[in-house]
Parts: structure tokens; C-alpha cells; sequence
């Protein structure tokens, strides 16, 4: 009897790891924590990344987690002791929009994997297929704190395609960099970009009529498509859809023909994928949040929002984001009434979400140095921002923003131990991040050649000293 | 940071000279109490007065008394430096990049759509100057920012000739007469990004190059011909601009590898060109062959990814490098150069985090570029005799959380307003009852 019973659960036993090894869907996450230690950070300046911040205080990272973050936290015996006496410790700088791997270096033609500009609405591609893990601009990121990233598609479509937040650790694929369980974004774009384009060659969208008409028929399908698929779940569900109903003049046996471009929309409606827009002008982000209201689906955030500060109220009330520059401006006509003040503006309403994005692998570098510059703006018209209200563009509501605030953005405890050590004021043009931990793994270390990822590309080259 | 008496009192007899009958004027000033980072070898003066009288910067010093009349502004606690290069920029020849109506800052007279083509298409008589408006909003959104003046610089482009034109020093006071002429220099774009205008290779660009000198150069001897009548590069004025800069004028080569940095230098050496490498993201590789040439480098010290093959070398540590092997080093920015030349002080501020010394850093900013396109007898320093272009920061200037708090132009303040501070003013105040297009 026990005999049997044993063979039963080791039966049970093998069948459940076939079943684990398969539940690996397509295009999961293969993303596995590097070997950490128990680590203790002493005495910094923390800045924990919800709006605190602890004056010589500890961070305690057990099991790629924080455990703990407080003064004088009692670490377990054995723990890796790190004195960060004078230096500034951040969660890790997460940014909203990023084009590395899509749009690498070198920039080649061959590397030009950003922007499919074959038709308006691309809902179909993926940013994640192009994404070239090997792009030296992921270590130059990492060397500035970045530890997670979206990267999207271009602008030059209406709907561009999905985007993918990874993390950012060195790897062969781009699915051992993805972001376990993050949901993925949709990349739109608002204004001149696609118009030009397309109205260029003498096609649709020749207008922003034309563009927010494309949007309308779009989602207009999705919602069709979408019920379509509701309504066959539905009489699966209820057993109304086997061949017996059919035969009975009830639901085809077949599914509803699948649409990976009305998937992608139809995923927006289902609040599964998060909306991220390209948008200059207030007017046009007003125009887009009818457009949602209409479809009955949430913007995550305006992107690039030149002239968020006009409508920051508009933006706080109904929970989008605004992810933006510090001082980029001038470049078109939509970008003309850029302020240095913008995303003071946008943080400054209750419930307000400002992130500092960089749309650059320069910028990307130096998401500190740019929140740093608007701290200075807005000191010059007498409003103090502190550093650990600051941080929290570059990380708690960036995370927010991409749907993995659960799990990385703050060091509160039980969250990834995404962390940074800076060698003073992360806000100042001299900081520099001395340690940068991901799932409290040392995956780079200013000091220590040994620690810093360099990509197969940048190997062997005969340039370096 | 030199803080010595004996230097002090040098720079105090200056004011012997400044005490000199004057009515009260707007050029006449004295900021006392500041932090003064020279730019000059007297390098930063803890706290020291600057006193200015007709638009001219009559005293550096300690304890300045003022004289009869003079505005006394107190700086005590805050910075002062010249005001900064914004680096080669198209201050006042682009308003909105994408909007090609607005831009004047390249020239190709057989671009798309010129029918028919204009021959011949180099045009190193090209000049920017007379499409320079001083009154652009991007002036005045980078001068409130401490910016004080740029080297317009034309760009090549497809249609027109990798000899990309000639542009010269520019102050942003907001004059029409804001040109520093002896700032005048010839563009060469050389290397892959341009090298499509030259018939798909670099060496062509040499090759190009040998062959519009030749033009250029007076017939050796009579009978000879040096230009072939249909097939020449150059139009007459175009051979004798060429000619004016093969006699010691100042080219600004736009070139980034190692290798093309040594031709860009060879071929100014053979030719009589003053080189000056702008770029120059792998002249660190060459930095010794740079310093004993002289060649200064403007570059952008946010360049270290390799953008493309003739940019592998990139490093944060370029300027640190080019500065340790004796090469002047000035700042210019690969990126926004024109709306954001502003950002170059952000520029200047991370090259010290690579390990330039910080009074190196300035002196990109400030005395390098001048000396490098020979306006240093105008701007650049703080010292006495040179015009009063000066700029009052909240800290320090390389740091980004600092802003200017008070700009002078001769002495002169400049407002501190911009269509962005407009806007800023207008938003920053809660609505009222009125829309805001009211508030104003």
C-alpha cells in the first residue's frame, strides 16, 4: 500500500516538473537573479524612494530582498558588511523610455531595429524581438544607476508596438534581461512625427485629424475583436461551444480567427498592456485622454510632455504619468514652449507623477544629473525640492508607471534589492555610483574592473588604453 | 585656486586707471563679495570685488571702494565667472530644427529640388554671419543661462560640400553688431559622417581638398593654368577664400578618429591651415601628436559610447587625457547644440568628474575658446581691460543645480527673462478667474 502510495507521488512528482518546464510560455521571461550574499550597507544617506530618507542608515539585502532598511539593523552573522559612511544609497534608477538594443551603438544601418515605418499602426511588433542584448549602452547605464528600463518602439507610427521593461543585466538574450512578470507597454505616438512621415508620402495620417481618426478605427476594431473572443470564451465556459452546439445551431467549435495586431489593442482594453504616449502639447495629451475615455482604457503616461505643466492638474486627477526632460526643447514645433520647470509642475498637484525619462543613451547615463537640474530651477523660483522627493522620479513612480512598483522602485522591505551606492549627493554632476546591486547581486563596482559587464562588441577592439 | 596677495595687488593697480571722470552709466558697476573664478592666471579669488566702468572691467580685487556713483551689486556668497562659450552652436541661424524655414545654418545648392543644380557646390565663401539674428528666442532662453557667446558653425549637408563654410564668434547680448569677426574660421567636416559627399570615401576628401587648393593657389607660372574651366570646385571668390585660410587662417576640422584627426593635422600642416580639431572623441589616442602640434580640441565630454566605427574610442576621460598631455581643451556638444547650449556646463562639470581639474574645466568654457578663435582680448577672462561679459551664478557654475542668478554685458545687466521664464511665470501661479492666456 505505502509502496504504491509513493510511487504515486513520485509519479505526481515528475508529472508536475514536466508540467513547470512547459508552463515556460513563448516569449516568457528566462530572467534568473545572479549569485548574491547576504549584504549590509552601513551608514549612508538613504533615500528609500517613497519620499524618505534616513540619515545614517542600513540597508540589509538577505536573499536578492530587502529585508531591512533603518538605522543600526542587526545583520545576520556572516553578512557582507559594506561601510557606505558619507555616501548616498537610492533604489535603482528605473528608466520609462529607452531605445538601447533597439537603437544601439553603434548606431549602423544594420542596427536601425526601432521604427517600423511600413504603416501607420504596427500593434503587432514587439520592441523585445530587436532588442540586441550585446548594445554597450546598457553597461554605460549601468554605470549610472540604471537598473530596469523599458525599451519601445519608435515614434514614427501611430501605434508603434509593445515595449519590454528589463532588467538590466548583462545576458546573450534579451529574454534573460526581461523583467519577470512586468506587463508589457504600447508604445503611441501623438503629433508631428507620424504625419510627417506618413503625410509625406502622400498617405494617412496626412493631419492630427488623420491621427486621432487612425486611433479611433483602431480601437474601434479592438473592441469588436475583442468581444468576438469574450463571447466564444464565454460559450467555452458554459459548453455551449463544443461541436454538439454547433451542430445544435449554436457557437462555432473554432476560436475567432486570431489578430496579432488586435490582440496587442484588444490586450490594452483588457488593462493587461500599459499605454505610453509620445505627446508634446497639452492640447493633443487632452485630446488623447478623451480618446481614452471613449475606449474605456488608462494612459500609464505621456512621454516626452513638453507642455505637461500646462495641464498638470488635468494629468494628477486622472492618474497619468507625465515622463520627461529636463531641458530638451526647440527641436520642433512641438517642443517650442518647453519650460525648465516642467516637471516640477507635474509633481507639484496632489497625486502628481513626474519621472525623468531619457529617450537617449547619453541621458539615460544621467537621469540624476537631469532631476538635479530641475531641483536647481526650482530653488531659482524659491521652491525647495528635497532629495528624497527628487528620487522618486527616477524610481517609485517610473516603476509605477511600468506596473512593477510591486516590486522594485522603493527600499522597502520584500522588494527586489535593486540599490545604489553613490559616492556622494546623487543630484550633483560630480556623483558617481560607486556599487550598483540588481536582486542584490554586485553587478557593478566603480572600483573593480572585475565587476564591470563589457559587451562582446567593445572586445578586442584596438582602442582601449 | 590661486589666492595670493601679490596677485591681488596686481590686479588692484588696475584701478588706478579706472577712476577716470565718468557720468553715471549702465556700463558702470561694482560686484563686490564674490567668489571670482578668473579664467586667467590668477586663477579663482576667494572673495574679491570687480569693478566695471564703460562696459570695461577696471579692478579685480579685494576691498574695491566704490567710486562716486557706481551701482554697487552684492555678491557676497555667489560666483562669478566670464560668460561661457555655448560651444560651435546655430545660436541665431536655426529657431526650430525641424522646421527648415527657420534654419539657415548649412548651405546646399544642389539639394533636393534645386533645379537646375547650381556648379559648383563647394562654397567655402559661405558665411553665416549675415543670417544671424540676435534676437532668435533660443538666444535668449540660453543667455538667462550664463551663455555669453558661440562660434556659429555650418554643418555639412547632402547637396553641399563637406567643405561646409565658413562662421565666426558671436556674443549673445541681443545687438545686431554681436559679431566677434576675428573669430571668423572655415568648417571641414571630415570622416564617415561625411564622406558621402565626397564620392563614398574619406581619402577623397584629401583628395578633394589637394584639389580645390590647387585651384586656389596663384598659377605658378605663366601658361599654366591652375583651375581647368568646367571642372573646377571652387568659384573665384570660393578660391580666394580657400587661399585666405592657406595663409594661416583657422580651420575647424569636425573629425573623430584617431587616424583621420592625424590627416585632418597633416593636411593643415602642408596646406597652411591653423587647425583646430572639433569632435575629436578618439583625440586621446593622438593627445601627444595634438600637444606638440598645438592643436586645440573642442569636444563633448558626455561622448563615450561608440556611436560608430570612427567613434570606438570613446571615453569619459577624453578631456582628462587631452589636458594631462598639454592639449588646450574647450567644450562643444555633439547633441542639441543649438537650443540646449546651455547643457555645455553640464558638459564641462562631468569631464571633471573623469578627472579633468576643475580650473581646466572653466577654461573650456571660457579663456580656451576664446584664445582658440582669437577673441581672447574680448571675452573669456576676468581681468582688467577686458569687456565686462560676465556671469553671476547661485554656486558652482559647473554644478547642475546651480543657475544664474544675474548676467552682464558690457556691464551692462542683461534681463534675466526668456520666453521660457514667460511661460514658466504664467503656469507657476494658480489659474484665476480669468484663462491664463490673461496673465502676462
Amino acid at each position: 500500500m505505502q509502496r504504491i502510495f509513493v510511487g504515486a507521488v513520485l509519479l505526481g512528482l515528475v508529472a508536475a516538473t514536466a508540467a513547470q518546464a512547459s508552463e515556460r510560455k513563448a516569449w516568457d521571461s528566462t530572467y534568473e537573479p545572479l549569485p548574491s550574499s547576504t549584504t549590509v550597507l552601513r551608514n549612508a544617506t538613504v533615500l528609500v524612494g517613497n519620499g524618505e530618507r534616513i540619515e545614517g542608515g542600513d540597508v540589509l539585502i538577505v536573499n536578492g530582498r530587502i529585508e531591512r532598511v533603518g538605522k543600526g539593523v542587526r545583520a545576520p552573522a556572516g553578512a557582507v558588511e559594506v561601510d557606505a559612511t558619507g555616501r548616498w544609497i537610492t533604489p535603482g534608477i528605473i528608466d520609462v523610455h529607452s531605445h538601447l538594443g533597439v537603437y544601439p551603438s553603434p548606431g549602423m544601418r544594420a542596427h536601425s531595429d526601432g521604427n517600423e515605418m511600413v504603416n501607420p499602426v504596427t500593434a503587432h511588433v514587439w520592441a523585445e524581438h530587436a532588442v540586441w542584448p550585446q548594445d554597450p549602452g546598457f553597461g554605460a547605464a549601468l554605470a549610472g544607476g540604471v537598473t530596469a528600463m523599458q525599451i519601445l518602439p519608435g515614434s514614427g507610427n501611430l501605434i508603434g508596438g509593445r515595449g519590454v521593461t528589463l532588467k538590466n543585466v548583462a545576458a546573450e538574450s534579451y529574454q534573460a534581461m526581461k523583467f519577470p512578470d512586468a506587463p508589457q507597454g504600447l508604445k503611441m505616438a501623438c503629433g508631428e512625427n507620424p504625419k510627417r512621415f506618413y503625410g509625406g508620402k502622400g498617405q494617412a495620417p496626412m493631419t492630427r485629424m488623420g491621427n486621432v481618426a487612425a486611433y479611433r478605427a483602431q480601437f474601434q476594431e479592438a473592441q469588436e475583436y475583442r468581444r468576438n473572443w469574450q463571447a466564444w470564451e464565454r460559450r467555452q465556459r458554459e459548453g455551449t461551444g463544443n461541436r454538439r452546439g454547433a451542430e445544435s445551431g449554436g457557437a462555432p467549435a473554432t476560436p475567432p480567427k486570431r489578430d496579432l495586431r488586435l490582440e496587442t489593442l484588444a490586450g490594452v482594453l483588457d488593462g493587461d498592456i500599459l499605454v505610453h504616449i509620445h505627446c508634446y502639447r497639452a492640447d493633443e495629451m487632452a485630446v488623447m485622454l478623451d480618446l481614452a475615455r471613449e475606449f474605456e482604457f488608462r494612459i500609464s503616461a505621456f512621454h516626452h510632455g513638453v507642455e505637461a505643466y500646462k495641464l498638470a492638474d488635468r494629468l494628477a486627477e486622472e492618474g497619468v504619468c507625465g515622463a520627461l526632460w529636463a531641458d530638451w526643447w526647440g527641436f520642433k514645433m512641438e517642443a517650442y514652449d518647453a519650460i525648465n520647470e516642467n516637471l516640477l509642475l507635474v509633481d507639484r498637484p496632489a497625486n502628481g507623477c513626474a519621472i525623468v525619462h531619457s529617450d537617449s543613451s547619453e541621458g539615460i547615463q544621467r537621469l540624476n544629473q537631469e532631476a538635479g537640474k530641475v531641483m536647481g530651477h526650482a530653488r531659482q523660483v524659491g521652491l525647495e525640492i528635497a532629495p528624497e522627493r527628487a528620487i522618486r522620479w527616477l524610481t517609485q513612480n517610473a516603476a509605477k508607471a511600468l506596473g512593477i512598483d510591486a516590486h522594485t522602485g522603493t527600499l522597502e522591505a520584500g522588494k527586489m534589492a535593486d540599490v545604489v551606492i553613490w559616492n556622494r549627493d546623487p543630484f550633483s554632476v560630480y556623483a558617481q555610483a560607486d556599487q550598483v546591486f540588481i536582486d542584490g547581486a554586485l553587478v557593478y563596482d566603480r572600483s573593480d574592473a572585475t565587476r564591470r559587464p563589457v559587451s562582446d562588441f567593445m572586445l578586442g577592439q584596438e582602442v582601449q588604453p | 585656486m590661486i589666492r595670493s596677495t601679490a596677485t591681488l595687488a596686481a590686479l588692484a593697480f588696475g584701478i588706478a586707471t579706472a577712476f577716470t571722470a565718468g557720468t553715471l552709466r549702465a556700463q558702470d558697476v561694482l560686484i563686490k563679495g564674490a567668489r571670482v573664478h578668473t579664467a586667467s592666471e590668477a586663477g579663482t579669488l576667494e572673495r574679491a570685488d570687480v569693478l566695471v566702468r564703460g562696459g570695461v572691467i577696471r579692478a579685480v580685487a579685494a576691498d574695491v571702494a566704490a567710486p562716486a556713483g557706481v551701482p554697487v551689486f552684492d555678491a557676497a556668497g555667489l560666483e562669478l565667472t566670464p560668460t561661457l562659450f555655448g560651444g560651435l552652436s546655430g545660436l541665431g541661424v536655426e529657431e526650430v530644427s525641424g522646421e527648415a524655414e527657420t534654419v539657415d545654418h548649412s548651405v546646399a545648392l544642389n539639394g533636393p529640388g534645386t533645379v537646375p543644380a547650381i556648379e559648383p557646390d563647394w562654397r567655402p565663401e559661405f558665411d553665416l554671419l549675415p543670417a544671424f539674428n540676435p534676437r532668435s528666442a533660443a538666444i535668449g532662453v540660453n543667455r538667462v543661462a550664463g551663455i555669453g557667446w558661440t562660434v556659429l558653425a555650418p554643418n555639412a549637408m547632402p547637396g553641399g560640400s563637406f567643405v561646409a563654410g565658413q562662421g565666426a564668434a558671436v556674443r549673445l547680448d541681443g545687438s545686431f553688431d554681436a559679431a566677434l569677426e576675428a573669430g571668423r574660421s572655415l568648417f571641414i567636416d571630415l570622416g564617415s559622417d561625411s564622406k558621402a559627399l565626397a564620392g563614398g570615401s574619406r581619402a577623397a576628401q584629401y583628395m578633394l581638398l589637394e584639389q580645390a587648393l590647387r585651384e586656389a593657389r596663384p598659377a605658378p607660372a605663366a601658361g599654366m593654368v591652375s583651375m581647368v574651366p568646367g571642372h573646377g570646385l571652387l568659384t573665384p571668390l570660393g578660391r580666394e577664400t580657400l587661399m585666405r585660410y592657406a595663409r594661416g587662417g583657422r580651420v575647424v576640422f569636425h573629425v573623430d578618429r584617431a587616424a583621420d584627426i592625424r590627416q585632418a593635422i597633416a593636411l593643415a600642416q602642408r596646406s597652411g591651415f591653423e587647425p583646430v580639431i572639433a569632435g575629436g572623441v578618439e583625440a586621446w589616442v593622438v593627445a601627444d601628436e595634438l600637444a606638440r602640434a598645438k592643436v586645440p580640441v573642442l569636444l563633448d565630454a558626455l561622448e563615450n559610447l561608440p556611436g560608430s566605427f570612427d567613434r570606438l574610442g570613446a571615453r569619459l576621460d577624453n578631456a582628462a587625457r587631452l589636458h594631462a598631455a598639454g592639449v588646450p581643451v574647450a567644450f562643444t556638444q555633439s547633441g542639441d547644440a543649438t537650443h540646449n547650449a546651455r547643457k555645455i556646463r553640464q558638459v564641462a562639470g562631468n569631464a571633471v568628474a573623469n578627472g579633468l581639474p576643475w580650473e581646466a574645466a572653466l577654461a573650456g568654457l571660457t579663456r580656451v575658446p576664446a584664445e582658440t578663435f582669437g577673441v581672447a582680448d574680448q571675452v573669456g577672462r576676468i581681468t582688467v581691460g577686458q569687456r565686462a561679459d560676465l556671469v553671476l551664478w547661485s554656486g558652482d557654475p559647473l554644478e547642475v543645480t546651480t543657475f544664474a542668478r544675474q548676467v552682464w554685458f558690457d556691464g551692462k545687466p542683461a534681463s534675466m527673462r526668456s520666453r521660457q521664464t514667460e511661460l514658466r511665470d504664467r503656469y507657476l501661479k494658480p489659474a484665476g478667474p480669468l484663462p491664463r492666456a490673461y496673465t502676462h
